[in-house]
């Protein structure tokens, strides 16, 4: 099956075309089979193929297929063509495994919809452009899905254009994230003059030779592919357009926003490690930049009552925790932690989808509350979800999340490791703060809408129940060897990111230390919660007067939206109006109407003397022969 | 057939023409339909041109008769990888153009007819001249049609516009007629034989000073017809007032007659001069490639949009073209063909909603995806290829243009690499007020979607974004050997000329400064010594 890897990203774009271009007459069952069976036969396929690769000896398990030339032009050679290795491998799976789900759980959220086809067309497009992204072997093929995976997103997010507040959370998606491709582009083109092509193998190769270690070039070109990561994975400070995405329909939150686009960046880091292990300067800065978005999202998500904010706050905050984890190294951990997300976070989605779809749409969490018996099903996955997020030990986000965290501490990162703790605790915080108040106390629910509330069809719930089974039982791949496991998800991956024997600096005993230490902080977490919206719900009402500055700055987002505005949006729209209206219109246009009129004026005068009359040219000539002969008589 | 081809090319609209000037003018289909076969037959017969091109044979289908031989005029035609694609490209947005302006223009068809016609054949004229008599000829006499299309069928102010768009032209052009002239004389004085043919006045040794003069009434000329800022201008009122196929022709095909000119003229006669004005015109391409952006931003209405992003876009063309490196001419090239087909596509279908509304102010739509989704979709497609979205044709010409200027210089490609962010910006918010939100406008709740003229019309255009935007080799595998050749030459001439330069120097020094006439024929000596140009 290893030769037909490229019929992955294939059939969903077969999909996208039947769908985009009959959509409309073949019918919801059709739609929806042809959406759903696409991407169904990819994930079997990535499942054939990951029997097959893991069947073969781990250090051939890096395949290379070009399909076709794309663009060669003098030394410049890109092809399409894919690789096949350990981490595309996993990253197939994620994304046409969870993409499957969520696909099939569409044809339940979105089956009232008038642009049922166009939803399907357009989410197997996206499906199409994801898997390309992680499927390249080079860089520019990896910029087609990066960039496609965008478009999608943009149309996604957009999908009820007639939002004012949908169409332009979709051009601000699109915006920012080409602010982050203007140096990602830059970046491809710095590795393309350094290494004479744009192949992961060739670059890879040859970085160690090419690039000093912290030298200047390795430096700008990290940067420079960080800079797309940013945009991409939302973090400081491009984040601003994430929140915003939820305009979307809830699935495209789930699938794009939370478990797979968003996550392309921190798979980009992952993929050039060899590049970021050369530039130590870079590495500081994504590790940085990862903590103090984890922190710093996380703060506004404690306050958020949009239930599709909170979830993504939080996925913006879990984003950095994975880039934290890249930035010391912990790429292995990075990207297992990007899996166990994708699991959580898309059931985390999904579920608020099922809670929405129960009341008519409703999003603010103050109206909800005792859905516990009326949802079970959403109840009992989501819950799943929460713990997993959490860091319970036992689920999945524990393994991740801890890895991560143990990583840093054994780096030295003391400070980094000390914000990724606060973050855990936080993050326990509004998980369950978000899970008390949808669920539990007092039904808050408006009276309209309380008689008919209803767990979502079977097409919906079964998606959550397998993703619920995934978000407990995924991290067991990757139990840590101090825990009794072997880490095979780590060793599956060794050929991409090579071994690294545990580092022996600690003893095991500090690693338990730790994880006792980060469960007792998420415990306290869900104390909180629990103290604040169960036990005294009014306690947070008082604690928001009393503390009202920090509460509205958290409320607010910091206002970061409102200063871009001030600073970036509004000062361009004025330079652009200045050049219009002054610069082009009076100087520009000026000087070639000024310059006609002048000509014009010159003529107007010329032409008087033109009158027509004898007697006048009469005049002229006799001035004219006086004039002679004043000359000849004064010479 | 090969020789008969380019000769057939350009005189089928011509005869085509005179034809329909015989037809009864109250006959109004079957002016339209005539001249749509006429156009038609012209694409089939440019096919011809794309299947038999061989990349390296260099000119090819050449034609070269005497056409006034006591001033050595020749009617001399080739075309190599630079102009193949621009020759098929006129072809197709005539015929396309003509096929749009069938319900568009309901008065003087047969007229309107006639002078699209004559336009087509003027401008492959222009690309299939190597004469550089021949050349001028339909270099102005393509303006005349120009002149009535906007001139007559033209909107509110058409006589504006098309006055400040001929008087702008022209002004370029009286440059470049001296400029010819001088090339003519000093090809008489050099080899004593009075020629007009390109290919032998490349031959001639032209000194650094000289160089310096002709380069830049060439450059005014092909500034102008880019337009590159600051001579832009008449572009923004030429196209809101021209009809559609005006426009269409007009971004599609004239525009690229600019860079054209550049890179048959002005790089391989005059190399040094060239790459002394790297500098400024990069910078000044990068300053179009922003301002054209920003001033796209503000517009209300959509066809001065357009128009400015086109300043925008040839802003890039240039971009690469001065990068004078093979990815970034190639892209040049292409992104020349891209941008015709992209804008070409964008002002059919402002034309499209125009026939409709009557207005093309953005804020007069709004929300219309919901009534017309196959117009959106086109629209959005278009779209993506105009802003270089990976997949279609406009990134691989973006990206080349940009990868070639990031080896000449690497601050230009970053600069340049702006104009993509800010591409995004004024054309999405231009989707989302004309598509997006809510139908606010009563008139628009009841518009028809295209009609099946209409999207004849815009899937081939649809098919070739992706079809270069995917297997764009088979347009880089036939401009790339003309590139190579052609910088093979430059490089090998500047060379020569530069060597040739410093020996006449030193020799001048040695002999202390020598008056005009030894001077003149001491230079002979240092160029016959030192050049090998043939």
């Amino acid at each position: 099956m290893i030769e037909y890897v490229w019929l992955i990203p294939l059939l969903p774009l077969i999909g996208f075309v039947i769908n985009g271009i009959l959509g409309r007459r073949l019918g919801k069952t059709l739609v929806s089979l042809i959406g759903c069976g696409t991407i169904g036969v990819s994930f079997l396929i990535s499942v054939k193929i990951l029997f097959e690769l893991l069947s073969l000896p781990a250090e051939h398990r890096i395949i290379e297929r070009v399909v076709f030339p794309w663009i060669y032009s003098g030394l410049f050679k890109v092809n399409v063509s894919f690789l096949l290795d350990p981490l595309s491998c996993v990253m197939i799976l994620v994304v046409s495994g969870v993409g499957f789900f969520i696909h099939v759980y569409s044809i339940g959220y979105m089956g009232e919809d008038k642009g049922f086809a166009r939803f399907f067309s357009f989410m197997n497009l996206f499906v199409f452009f994801m898997l390309t992204l992680v499927l390249s072997n080079n860089f520019l093929l990896l910029y087609l899905g990066w960039e496609g995976v965008g478009l999608c997103s943009y149309l996604l997010i957009g999908f009820w254009y007639e939002k004012k507040s949908a169409s332009d959370a979709a051009k601000k998606a699109f915006i920012v994230n080409r602010i982050g491709d203007f140096g990602f582009a830059l970046g491809i083109m710095l590795i393309f003059w350094t290494f004479g092509t744009l192949n992961y193998s060739d670059v890879f190769l040859q970085a160690p030779s090419i690039l000093t270690l912290g030298g200047g070039l390795a430096t700008a070109i990290t940067l420079l592919l960080f800079a797309g990561a940013v945009g991409k994975s939302a973090q400081i400070p491009l984040y601003v357009w994430l929140p915003d995405a939820m305009e979307g329909p809830t699935p495209v939150s789930a699938l794009i926003h939370a478990a797979t686009m968003v996550t392309a960046g921190v798979y980009m880091v992952a993929r050039c490690h060899v590049l970021f292990q050369l530039a130590p300067f870079t590495m500081g800065l994504v590790a940085v930049i990862g903590a103090v978005t984890a922190l710093y999202t996380a703060s506004i998500g404690m306050v958020q009552n949009d239930i599709k904010r909170v979830l993504a706050y939080s996925t913006i905050s879990q984003l950095g925790y994975m880039f934290l984890g890249c930035g010391v190294g912990a790429f292995a951990s990075g990207i297992f932690h990007l899996m166990t997300h994708a699991f959580f976070k898309a059931l985390l989605f999904l579920g608020a989808g099922c809670v929405m779809h129960a009341l008519s749409g409703e999003l603010n969490m103050q109206k909800m509350g005792e859905l516990k018996n009326k949802l079970p099903v959403t109840f009992w996955t989501m819950f799943a979800a929460v713990l997993a997020i959490s860091g319970i030990p036992l689920f999945s986000g524990f393994f991740s999340k801890d890895e991560i965290l143990w990583k840093a501490f054994s780096q030295g990162n003391l400070i980094l490791w000390i914000i990724g703790l606060v973050t855990a605790g936080m993050t326990a915080f509004y998980m369950f703060r978000l899970f008390f108040l949808t669920f539990f106390g007092k039904s808050r629910v408006d009276e309209s809408i309380k008689s008919h509330i209803h767990e979502s069809p079977k097409i919906m719930i079964v998606p959550l129940m397998v993703l619920a089974v995934l978000s407990v039982i995924g991290g067991y791949i990757g139990v840590p060897k101090s825990l009794g496991g072997g880490n095979n998800f780590e060793s599956f991956l060794s050929p991409v990111f090579g071994e690294k024997g545990e580092i022996a600096l600690h003893p095991a005993s500090t690693e338990y230390l730790l994880m006792a230490l980060s469960v007792v902080v998420a415990l306290l977490g869900i104390f909180f919660a629990y103290r604040f919206y169960i036990k005294s719900p009014d306690l947070p009402k008082s604690l928001a007067q009393r503390f009202s500055f920090p509460y509205k700055l958290l409320l607010n987002k910091y206002y970061v939206d409102e200063l871009y505005f001030k600073i970036v949006v509004n000062p361009l729209l004025k330079f652009a109006t200045f050049l219009w209206q002054f610069f082009d219109v009076k100087v520009i246009d000026g000087i070639a109407n000024g310059l006609a009129n002048t000509v014009n004026w010159f003529a107007g005068i010329g032409r008087k003397v033109q009158t027509g009359y004898v007697r006048n040219y009469a005049l002229g000539m006799v001035f004219g022969v006086l004039l002679i002969l004043a000359y000849f008589i004064l010479r | 057939m090969s020789e008969y081809i380019l000769t057939l090319l350009v005189f089928v609209p011509i005869a085509g023409a005179l034809l329909l000037l015989l037809v009864n003018k109250e006959k109004g289909g079957l002016i339209k339909s005539f001249a749509f076969v006429i156009a038609l037959i012209n694409f089939i017969l440019s096919l011809y041109l794309y299947f038999n091109f061989v990349p390296e044979n260099g000119f090819q289908f050449e034609v070269n008769q005497s056409w006034v031989q006591s001033l050595g005029i020749n009617y001399h035609l080739g075309i190599d990888g630079i102009s193949l694609f621009l020759v098929l490209l006129t072809t197709f947005l005539s015929s396309l153009a003509i096929l749009s302006s069938w319900s568009a223009i309901q008065e003087k068809v047969k007229g309107y007819m006639v002078t699209m016609l004559f336009l087509e054949a003027g401008m492959i004229g222009v690309f299939v001249s190597l004469d550089l008599f021949l050349f001028y000829v339909f270099w102005e006499g393509m303006l005349i049609p120009m002149y009535f299309l906007i001139g007559i069928w033209g909107g509110p102010r058409k006589i504006y516009a098309t006055i400040k768009f001929i008087l702008f032209t022209m002004l370029g052009s009286i440059f470049m007629l001296v400029a010819i002239l001088v090339l003519y004389f000093m090809n008489y004085n050099y080899t004593g034989e009075y020629s007009f043919d390109l290919l032998k006045i490349l031959q001639l040794p032209i000194p650094f000073g000289a160089q310096f003069w002709l380069f830049l009434a060439f450059a005014l000329a092909f500034a102008i017809k880019v337009p590159m800022f600051p001579f832009h201008t008449w572009l923004p009122d030429a196209h809101v007032e021209a009809p559609t196929a005006g426009s269409v022709l007009l971004a599609g095909v004239l525009l690229k007659m600019g860079t054209y000119g550049f890179l048959r003229f002005c790089l391989p006669l005059f190399p040094n001069a060239f790459m002394n004005f790297v500098p400024l015109f990069s910078i000044l391409a990068i300053i179009g490639i922003i301002y054209g952006a920003l001033v796209s931003t503000m517009q209300k209405d959509i066809k001065s949009l357009v128009a400015f992003s086109s300043v925008s876009h040839l802003g890039f063309v240039m971009l690469g073209l001065f990068a004078l490196n093979m990815q970034g001419i190639s892209g040049g090239i292409l992104q020349m063909i891209n941008h015709g087909i992209s804008t070409g596509a964008l002002f059919l279908i402002v034309g499209m909603i125009y026939e409709r509304r009557h207005t093309r102010l953005i804020e007069e739509y709004g929300g219309i995806a919901r009534v017309v989704p196959v117009f959106a979709t086109f629209l959005i497609i278009v779209t993506l290829s105009s802003i270089g979205l990976p997949g279609t044709n406009g990134f691989v010409g973006e990206f080349l243009i940009l990868l070639g200027a990031f080896k000449s210089k690497t601050v230009y490609a970053v600069l340049g690499a702006v104009g993509i962010i800010l591409a995004a910006v004024y054309m999405l918010w231009m989707i989302q007020r004309v598509l997006f939100q809510e139908i606010k406008k009563e008139e628009n709740k009841n518009l028809l979607d295209l009609n099946l003229r209409e999207k004849i019309t815009l899937i081939p255009i649809v098919l070739l974004i992706f079809w270069i935007g995917i297997y764009p080799q088979s347009f880089l595998s036939k401009i790339e050997p003309a590139v190579k050749n052609m910088l093979e030459y430059v490089n090998y001439k500047s060379e020569q000329m530069s060597s040739c330069e410093k020996k006449f120097d030193e020799i001048c020094e040695a002999k202390d400064e020598p008056a005009g006439y030894v001077k003149f024929e001491l230079r002979r000596c240092t160029e016959e010594s030192v050049l090998n140009l043939r």
